[in-house]
């Protein structure tokens, strides 16, 4: 299957008002993702998944590398092609309270895509469409329309904004942490509206720290690391069978309702269950003159000073800029060379 | 019993009249217990945490009585509770970590707070440095600003500072929810951590997470639309619930190894109703599928096996 949007070696380097040089958020990232299909982007804090997401969505530039949305690089739109992109493409992101004017009604946000993309459409037409969108996301139009942003709940208001994307065309969505607000028993409506969507053959960029969200509704998975991809390929494989040590932590520090995290004890045993908090105990020793993370913890002594690792602000070296290679482990599995 | 609220009754005023979102609540918190508090944007539950500490001007006591350690907490009255703030109960308020003055260093942040408690720096300064190293940091964050540190590094900075005069009840509201996976889990450890140390003797930890309370509670309090729903240990909660809202609550959650098309997950239909007016008899019921003529009677909230409390009809034995 051909890739609606394809990306190709997208790196990004945000230049630090701090000092220290530039700060790569992401490094040669690439992946596809094709009609009907959603990919999971999974990444904690400072790993660069907002980032590719905002490239995606033209909020960013990409330092190098191209993104490709049917074959045409998406950095050379402009002026009504770049309109015409966002036709296509449409992003949702993680606060639906700040994604709204509270001064404004919140139909509003619908107003927006009229006067931009259907300002000959007759009020009547238009109408039919606004009341389709809201039909596609499961909301009554009388609930929701003339009402101000306060007076909706969160669950309502991300699925406004979803419905806003639907009155496009479009046939990839950019959903940046889009559940991680809302309450458990209306995430997964929003999880299981998206699976519709995608049903129906949207492509669907699915942006998420949260793993249990991520593998519910992924087709294929990418697990980001301090901007380079680490581990990407199909979901089932990638939780069922993570060949990364990383990947493997990340599963491991999940809370789980039946099954309890290993307690220290445990944890000295298999060399490395003992995840908690890398990058903290890591940015703690940064400015201090010895610069060592030593861990301070009492709860596992015996577990030696770990080996320095990046912090989230530390400025990469440079020749970290060009990651470790991806190597295949199985049919579309593909994991990060240093597997450290 | 080192907590016990005692029908407990909070209001919000608002221009339209009271909002109850604390409505008649009981419940026992032991030493040593960290009772997870979990509910809906809404239920109540992080009115119900802080109205043990603080009402702010918009908060009213109704009625009800809270006590510690044997003795009445005037939580009514916001003067005679000043000395109790930080010693007995102490509170992490949600984004406390996001709240952090950032234009103090960390020390200062904490020389103020000692202060203004009447507490000399120096005779809780070997103690601080002795649970800064414990909580996996480095003494340097002392002279570091709020913004210079990681989110994990603000929370443990957090849970360090309302823990330091060892305060009988800690009040932790989602204190977990906007950290990664893993230091999620490092901060889970260390609520476990400074109980089993005794710097806090109970605790009371306010999340939607119901999976990391399964990690860290003993107990689990399960708050609908301003009432308790059912109360019981975590493994009777998560294992053998007998609310209906709390079996459809953890029939939504997603786990690891769930994909759509394998088992689709259910949300709950319907809405919590508006606390402004709310329905007569079990709040739940218009969303319950199990909902029956008796339900427009309020159900009591019943002992109906050792330590295990439900208000439901269906689960009282007639």
């Amino acid at each position: 299957m051909t890739s609606v949007l394809s990306i190709d070696r997208v790196s990004k380097l945000y230049s630090s008002s701090l000092g220290g040089g530039p700060v790569p958020a992401l490094r040669q990232v690439s992946f596809g993702i094709s009609a009907g299909e959603v990919v999971t982007l999974i990444g904690e804090s400072g790993s660069g998944k907002t980032t590719l997401g905002r490239i995606v969505l033209r909020l960013a530039s990409a330092t190098s590398g191209r993104v490709t949305f049917d074959g045409q690089d998406i950095s050379a739109f402009s002026g009504p092609r770049l309109r015409e992109y966002y036709r296509h493409v449409q992003g949702v992101f993680q606060d639906p309270f700040s994604s709204y004017n509270p001064i404004y009604r919140a139909d509003r946000v619908f107003e927006l895509v009229r006067s931009s993309y259907f300002g000959n459409l007759p009020p009547p037409q238009w109408q039919d469409k606004i009341e389709a969108a809201l039909h596609a996301v499961a909301l009554n139009p009388g609930d929701v329309l003339g009402r101000y942003p306060h007076q909706l709940s969160g669950g309502q208001q991300q699925r406004l904004l979803i419905a806003r994307a639907l009155l496009l065309n479009i046939r990839l969505l950019v959903a940046d942490e889009i559940i991680s607000m809302l309450d458990a028993s209306t995430r997964v409506d929003i999880l299981n509206l998206l699976v519709g969507l995608k049903r129906s053959g949207l492509a669907i960029l699915f942006i998420t720290h949260d793993l249990s969200l991520g593998h519910y509704v992924s087709d294929r998975t990418v697990i980001l690391r301090r901007g380079a991809i680490v581990e990407m390929g199909d979901t089932v494989e990638v939780f069922g069978n993570p060949r990364h040590p990383y990947t493997r932590d990340l599963l491991a520090a999940v809370p789980e309702l039946h099954k309890k995290w290993r307690r220290p004890a445990d944890k000295a045993e298999t060399g490395h269950g003992d995840l908690p908090a890398r990058d903290d105990v890591l940015a703690s020793g940064e400015g201090t003159p010895a610069g060592n993370a030593a861990d301070g913890r009492p709860a596992a002594p015996s577990v030696p000073p770990r080996r320095a690792r990046w912090s989230a602000r530390t400025p990469l070296p440079v020749r970290a800029l060009v990651p470790p290679p991806l190597i295949s482990v199985g049919p579309g599995h593909l994991v990060a060379e240093d597997l450290a | 019993m080192s907590v016990k609220v005692d029908h407990l009754s909070v209001a919000y005023r608002t221009r339209s009249g009271d909002v109850c979102p604390v409505d008649d609540v009981s419940f026992p918190v032991a030493d040593g217990e960290i009772m997870g508090l979990a509910g809906e944007s809404g239920s109540g539950k992080s009115t119900l945490g802080t109205s043990l500490i603080y009402l702010d001007a918009r908060m009213k006591h109704l009625g009800g009585l809270v006590e510690l350690d044997g003795g009445k907490l005037p939580i009514a009255d916001s003067r005679a509770m000043r000395p109790h703030r930080m010693t007995d109960v102490s509170l992490i308020p949600q984004y406390a970590m996001s709240a952090l003055n950032p234009t103090r260093k960390i020390r200062r942040l904490i020389s103020d707070l000692l202060r203004s408690h009447g507490v000399r720096e120096r005779e809780v300064m070997t103690e601080l440095r002795r649970r800064i190293a414990l909580v996996g940091l480095d003494e340097g964050v002392l002279d570091r600003y709020p913004f210079e540190l990681s989110g994990g590094m603000r929370q443990r900075v957090t849970l360090l500072i309302s823990t330091l005069l060892n305060p009988s009840l800690l009040i932790a509201d989602e204190v977990t929810s906007a950290l990664d996976v893993s230091t999620q889990r490092a901060v889970g450890e260390l609520l476990i951590e400074f109980r089993d140390r005794g710097f806090v003797k109970s605790m009371i930890a306010i999340t939607h997470d119901l999976s990391i309370l399964a990690q860290v509670a003993d107990s689990i309090v399960i708050m609908y639309a301003g009432r308790l729903a059912e109360k019981a240990s975590t493994r009777v909660v998560i294992d053998a619930p007998l609310h209906p809202y709390t079996q459809l609550l953890l029939a939504s959650l997603p786990e690891v190894g769930v994909l759509y098309d394998q088992s689709a997950l259910v949300g709950i239909p319907g809405r919590p109703p508006s606390l402004a007016d709310p329905p007569e008899g079990c709040r739940f019921r218009a969303r319950c599928p199990f909902a029956f003529d008796r339900c427009t009677t309020t159900p009591p909230f019943e002992e109906v096996a050792p330590g295990h409390y439900v208000a439901c009809w269906k689960a009282v034995p007639a």
